[in-house]
């Protein structure tokens, strides 16, 4: 059985929503993808299969959009609407992202949509909240990033250089997080004997609350983080913590050994290697190893022998990825007992066997192909209420007369008028 | 329906969580009324969660109760502290796990295990408790022994790579994304766990894996690696600020007059630019071969260097006004200052609520960006000092006496 079985949601198609319906439906909510006659302008996004662009080859929806059905419904017509109030009626969740304003220029107000539904929870998402004097401010991924504090801290060193986007899509990824917990709270307030109630998000609200330091550095004493490549930015500059190997590939070094077993360990490593004829630091690897208790780090820069010591453990892990490939340092630093990382890209992290063992390769019949693809599996384990891929993104209208049909509305006149676009 | 308040009243959580990985997922329980009791132990001073004792500091004052970023991610949560080394200690524990709902914890994989409170261990206390492990890589898999944090799951998950600039090495996220992300969905499955008991009485475990969620936010990157066996790594890649999906052009920050200034701005279609060259008002940007998304693309050096050039002239937040008024989306890249202090997208939503705290006095830190009709939520405690609430919690939810707690005290259980 699965987590959500039974619920029912209704998704208005918009690009900033579609996660937060994937990661509903993935756990076995019935979601239902209501799009406008046409389809929703997402199905236009690249990249497509073979880079022939058709609205049933994008990835991007087909990502966004597994374990949903689909119905072709114009809510901006009043049959459409009355329509669509009918499937809300028997409805646990409402998720919307319509820009401020537009459900109710549309006939579709609080009062005509959800109003004496009292179960219904309804999450609605904008970039900045429905009230408010920036309310009407347009905004994408990357301005919502910009302006709403993750930016300011991603970067290089040299400031001559602008602040970096995270890739992935990650400010609209942050709003459907926050969706979602909204979602399954109120859902959850309401099994509890609660009633349902109306939840808004702010995107950029979110934003600004997906920063950690960067945010409580002012808040607590009115510090202001810089950028610097690869790790945190900070009020101070920090050490650098990339290194490039041997294959081209970058790894983060990670924070240095600490206690003895440490020192002792990686200095093993390095002569396992037969580096340590040419890093003179080792020397101060073996005192570390010798040392009893974890080094007492608030001494470094007061006491030589401590700041010998730790600088050595640095120096060495940087010597060592230097001389090797990334995915050696990787394993070699890790069985040492450091925490340092290779420096994947999206496609090599998919296709690295903890990854897969861990069953996140997860492979979906998919029609227009005749084949199966291989999707990026569950972001948690369950044990009991499996996460699934249930179907492929539905193509537009696949499922508007099922749909419909449970509702017990009336599908022939509705396609007399037009409003669930062409048959 | 009763009258209930708070969404997630009656909700006790028995949680093991440190630094923002598994803080944060709690923060938000608390916030919605859950009755969140964190354990630590007396005998490090809750050190494990090392945040409790790193900058920023709010004053000179310095120790396990003045850390400003575990107050941030510990705010409506009551602390207690148990020694798991006594015998004693795990009775009690024992004893609140059964008058819980949910246990949490983001140790390293085992721990929890080596104490005597494995899974198993706690459905034979709790049979339906909702028990969420949250670790960088996960119980199970070839890396479950490996050590992470924030900087290390993003590396992993490939969410490193995708931010940078091409032919450089990676920019990477300035702070721990994926631990604010792996907090999320940490509260996610506890949610979802809940929701599946309530309707059924059955109750899991979750094996949350931070390198798990953050593999998952680039799906489409991965199918154009299934599906075109297109991988990211390759010329030109990660390219930047520059917009693939869905294509843009211009699409990019660009610098504003002042030091370390920045605008960002996405012309996301034909009609977005011919505005924006209108706002320009400049003959370079009206070119005929600039009004199609084809000839942009071809030319993105050329007009990125120009609006560069065009932008580095004027004040970030006018570009911001002018452009948005043009129709374009544009945002100045806002420093902590700006955003906290004087935006009113966010003092709008009360964001930066002011809590008390038992030592450090009054000081803001994060809310929540959503707002709730029925059932707001609270942030108004400050984060534990450690075991700050260990008297109430043993009285109160265990029945011990004060004597007994004093005993207890003096005994080194607590």
């Amino acid at each position: 059985m699965s987590a959500l079985a039974g619920i029912r949601v209704v998704e208005l198609a918009h690009e900033r929503m579609a996660f937060a319906g994937k990661l509903l439906g993935d756990m076995g909510a019935d979601v239902v993808l209501v799009e406008p006659p046409g389809g929703c302008p997402m199905r236009r996004c690249e990249p497509f299969v073979d880079d022939v662009p058709d609205p049933e080859r994008s990835l991007t929806w087909w990502h966004y959009h597994t374990s949903k059905r689909g119905a072709v419904l114009d809510w901006r017509h009043p049959d459409g609407r009355a329509a669509l109030r009918a499937l809300l009626a028997r409805a646990d969740i409402l998720l919307e992202a319509e820009d401020p304003g537009v459900l109710a220029e549309n006939g579709c107000d609080d009062t005509a949509l959800t109003g004496a539904l009292p179960r219904l929870v309804h999450v609605s998402m904008t970039p900045f909240g429905p009230t408010g004097e920036r309310r009407h401010e347009l905004a994408t991924d990357l301005t919502l990033l910009a302006g709403g504090g993750p930016v300011w801290s991603c970067g290089y060193d040299d400031h001559d250089l602008p602040p970096i986007r995270g890739g992935g899509g990650q400010g609209y990824a942050i709003g459907c997080h926050y969706a979602v917990l909204s979602a399954l709270t109120a859902l959850l307030h309401r099994e509890l004997g609660g009633r349902g109630q109306r939840v808004d998000v702010s995107m950029h609200a979110a934003a600004n609350v997906t920063t950690e330091m960067g945010s409580y550095c002012w808040l607590v004493h009115r510090g202001t983080v810089q950028r610097q490549t690869g790790r945190h930015a900070n009020e101070m500059m920090s050490m650098p913590s990339q290194m490039r190997c041997t294959d081209g590939r970058y790894v983060n070094t990670g924070l240095p050994p600490r206690t003895p077993q440490e020192f002792g360990r990686l200095l093993a490593w390095l002569r396992a290697l037969g580096l340590e004829e040419e890093l003179p630091e080792a020397v101060f690897l073996q005192m570390g190893a010798e040392r009893h208790g974890r080094i007492d780090l608030s001494k470094i820069g007061s006491d030589d022998e401590v700041t010998a010591i730790f600088g050595a453990g640095r120096e060495a892990l940087t010597f060592i990825a230097s001389r090797v490939t990334a995915q050696e340092f990787f394993l070699g630093a890790q069985k040492v007992g450091l925490p340092v990382g290779v420096i994947y890209s999206p496609e090599e992290a998919f296709e690295d066997p903890h990854f897969v063992a861990r069953g996140m390769q997860v492979e979906v019949a998919q029609p227009q192909l005749g084949r199966t693809v291989r999707y990026p599996g569950p972001p948690y384990a369950f044990e009991k209420t499996r996460w699934t891929i249930s179907r492929p993104a539905p193509t537009l209208g696949q499922h508007t007369e099922e749909v419909l049909a449970e509702a017990g509305i009336d599908v022939a006149p509705l396609r007399a008028s037009g409003v669930l676009g062409r048959s | 329906m009763t009258t209930r308040r708070r969404a997630l009243e009656g909700i006790r959580v028995c949680d093991f969580t440190g630094q923002l990985a598994g803080a944060g997922a709690t923060k938000w329980l608390a916030a919605f009324g859950a009755d969140v009791i964190r354990i630590e132990d007396p005998v490090n001073q809750g050190a494990w969660d090392i945040l409790r004792m790193m900058p920023p500091f709010a004053d000179e004052r310095r120790g396990p109760d003045f850390g400003g970023g575990f107050n941030n991610h510990n705010t409506e949560k009551r602390g207690i502290t148990l020694n798991l080394r006594t015998p004693r200690g795990k009775e009690l524990l024992a004893a609140l796990v059964e008058r819980s709902d949910v246990v949490t914890e983001n140790f390293a994989a085992g721990v929890l295990d080596r104490w005597g409170f494995g899974y198993e261990a706690l459905r034979r206390i709790k049979p339906n408790i909702v028990y969420v492990s949250n670790c960088g890589f996960g119980h199970v898999g070839p890396y479950a022994a490996f050590k992470t944090w924030g900087p290390i799951v993003q590396a992993l998950s490939g969410l490193t790579f995708t931010s940078g600039l091409p032919g450089m090495e990676p920019a990477g996220w300035g702070y721990s994304y994926m631990d604010h992300t792996g907090g999320y969905y940490m509260a996610i499955a506890v949610l979802l766990a809940l929701i599946h008991r309530q309707r059924t009485g059955e109750g899991q475990w979750v094996d949350m894996a931070c390198c798990d969620a953050g593999l998952t936010l680039n799906g489409p990157a991965i199918l154009d690696y299934t599906v075109n066996r297109r991988p990211m790594r390759r010329d030109g890649q990660p390219n930047g600020n520059r917009s693939d999906w869905p294509r843009m052009a211009p699409h990019g920050i660009y610098r504003a007059a002042g030091d370390d200034e920045w605008i960002a701005i996405a012309c996301r279609s034909d009609a977005d630019w011919s505005a924006c060259a209108a706002a320009i008002d400049q003959d370079w940007a009206r070119q005929a071969r600039w009004s199609t998304l084809s000839g942009r693309l071809a030319d993105q050096d050329e007009i990125d260097a120009k609006l560069n050039e065009w932008c580095s002239a004027r004040g970030k937040f006018d570009l911001q006004r002018r452009l948005q008024a043009a129709g374009i989306p544009a945002a100045a890249v806002q420093k902590p200052e700006e955003r906290i202090d004087r935006d009113p997208a966010t003092a709008e939503l009360d964001l930066w609520p002011t809590v008390r705290h038992s030592k450090i006095g009054d000081i803001r830190v994060d809310g929540l960006p959503v707002r709730f009709s029925e059932t707001p939520w609270s942030i108004r405690r400050g984060g534990p000092c450690v075991g700050e609430h260990t008297e109430e919690v043993l009285t109160e939810l265990l029945g011990l006496s004060g004597e007994d707690v004093a005993r207890l005290r003096a005994e080194g259980v607590v």
